[in-house]
């Protein structure tokens, strides 16, 4: 079958590779109908996260038709339209019973690269790296499916393949970042990156009873997306001084959550950026953390900053003064997405959550190439290239 | 001006001496401090599965810790708060520790008992011992990173417990 794959850096394919087959009782197979790409493929394609071998296959974030199901499997049938969650967790460790799916124990086949980076091992995630287990990514017309019980939900009746798709990663992404930060009714809610991942969180906010939400990019495109889909507020940081402008917002306070979703390749207007890049470039650093360094900054006193955007190792000039001097509270996570899917799915239902608008770009798997390099370059206002494999 | 160059000279070899030690520390723990690559003295590797203490049977154990036979001893005790059972094992003959280095090379001492660890804690929680290989993917191109990273995850898996 044809799949879109990463080859080196900055090199994505298309090429044949063999069908999925069924290794464990709990899996499926999945006939892929929809396959998005992500703001994290990013990463794996610059080298950023370096645990990629030539002709894996890429892609996280999917929805279909289930094709075969396992013994094991008791919640599905072959021809269900399912949505699938990015990580593969097992539902039965402690981690997965807190609900903290991504954290889970026996979800990563590879756990020594991670444990060695990180102390422990965390879940695994489908096409992105050896690191996170070395799953085959959903950009191909079938893909393993592990754990189905627990990581495939079925898609109500009325809810569109192109908005179920986003509840496999961005939304549920967004739900987790604004949940384990605390976002509380009356909370101001700021959101640094206007991408899928940016525009869930603040919707998430939104819904949680946030009086005030702000989303902060560059890109004009993805700020009117916010102001017209997501209903929230924007500030355009090649524009305006962001701290300046949330300061002003909030009488002087700062906002109570500030949601970090931009992740390890920041960018930032003035000499910051070269910096970062520079010591980046030479490995002085993995990541370029300026986002979070201006959420801290942001952040009112006692407040809480939570990273969602991905990051993979080390960061230099890291305001831990203003960390402990003004009592901030600093979360992060991958996505917990198996609590948050049932929920998202209904609101969809309902309307509550929309998110057809951010597939801007829907292509057959032969335009992986062009996809990936329309995403990256933000070409013809690209928000997110998504692939049918089907045609 | 020769004491000065003398205290210079000193000072750099301080310096470089405890760079030494502290790169020496990273890749051969045993050179800079007690052996352990971040392993405890006693040598018993453990996880916490989440069922009750009666559910794991030490006459019994499941499959991968079971084909150890003799070479293991095995302990078994409450987890705190509720977070399940601490499934511990060690070599009974006790090589030393393997250094981070040799862990990420392959050359781990310890590495079946980690996976048989690992493997036993997934057939107590879920059932089964998740497969990953064969997995579809593409046509490999030979580069040193890819094979530096092929080596990496041959022995990745037989980590994930300290």
């Amino acid at each position: 079958m044809k799949a879109v794959t990463w080859r080196g850096v900055n090199d994505i394919g298309v090429e044949d590779v063999p069908e999925p087959t069924m290794l464990n009782d709990h899996d499926i197979i999945l006939e892929v109908g929809l396959s998005a790409t992500c703001g994290s493929d990013l990463h794996l394609m610059g080298g950023y996260i370096p645990a990629m071998r030539a002709g894996d296959v890429l892609g996280h974030e999917f929805m279909g038709t289930v094709a075969e199901v396992g013994r094991g499997v008791t919640k599905h049938r072959v021809g269900d339209r399912v949505v699938v969650v990015s990580f593969t967790s097992c539902g039965q460790c402690w981690y997965c019973r807190q609900g903290l799916y991504s954290l889970c124990d026996n979800g990563n086949p590879n756990p020594g690269i991670t444990e060695a980076l990180w102390g422990q091992a965390i879940g695994g995630c489908y096409g992105y790296s050896h690191a996170l287990g070395g799953w085959a990514g959903s950009h191909a017309p079938y893909i393993r499916v592990p754990y189905a019980d627990q990581g495939a939900f079925a898609i109500p009746d009325g809810v569109s393949d192109e908005r179920a798709l986003f509840a496999s990663d961005a939304a549920p992404t967004g739900w987790t970042g604004a949940h384990q930060a605390g976002v509380q009714a009356g909370d101001v809610v700021a959101v640094w990156g206007a991408g899928g991942v940016g525009q869930m969180a603040a919707r998430a906010a939104m819904l949680m009873g946030a009086e005030r939400v702000i989303v902060i990019d560059r890109f004009d495109n993805r700020l009117e997306q916010v102001r017209t889909h997501i209903g929230a507020e924007t500030l355009d940081y090649q524009q305006v001084d962001v701290p300046g402008e949330l300061r002003e917002l909030t009488g002087g306070r700062g906002p109570d959550v500030c949601i970090e979703a931009v992740g390890m390749e920041a960018h930032t207007p003035g000499a910051q950026y070269l910096y970062d890049q520079v010591k980046q470039q030479m490995r002085l650093q993995t990541d370029r953390p300026a986002a979070v360094r201006e959420a801290i900054y942001a952040c009112r006193k006692g407040g809480t900053v939570f990273t969602l955007g991905v990051f993979a190792g080390l960061v230099d000039k890291f305001p831990l003064g203003a960390v402990m001097n003004k009592a901030l509270t600093l979360r992060g996570a991958q996505q917990h997405g198996h609590r948050y899917i049932p929920e998202i799915l209904d609101r969809m239902s309902r309307d509550e959550v929309r998110t057809e608008h951010l597939a801007t770009h829907v292509m057959p798997l032969d335009d992986g190439p062009k996809g990936y390099r329309m995403f990256k370059e933000k070409e013809d206002g690209c928000v997110r290239a998504v692939f049918r494999p089907g045609g | 001006m020769t004491s000065s160059l003398g205290n210079v000279a000193s000072l750099a070899a301080r310096a470089g001496g405890s760079v030494v030690r502290q790169v020496r520390s990273v890749i051969e723990p045993s050179g800079g401090r007690r052996p352990g690559a971040g392993q405890a003295a006693s040598g018993w590797l453990a996880v916490t599965v989440l069922r009750e203490p009666s559910d794991i049977d030490t006459a019994a154990l499941p499959a991968p810790l079971a084909e150890c036979g003799d070479r293991i001893e095995v302990r078994v005790r409450p987890a705190a708060d509720g977070k399940g059972t601490e499934l511990a094992a060690r070599l009974r003959d006790r090589p030393s520790s393997g250094s981070a280095l040799s862990r990420l090379s392959g050359g781990d001492p310890q590495a079946e008992l980690r996976s048989a660890l690992r493997r036993a804690k997934q057939l107590l929680e879920v059932g089964e011992v998740l497969a990953v290989d064969p997995a579809p993917h593409g046509k490999r191109t030979p580069t040193p990173g890819g094979a530096l990273l092929e080596a990496w995850t041959k022995v990745a898996p037989k980590a994930g417990v300290r």
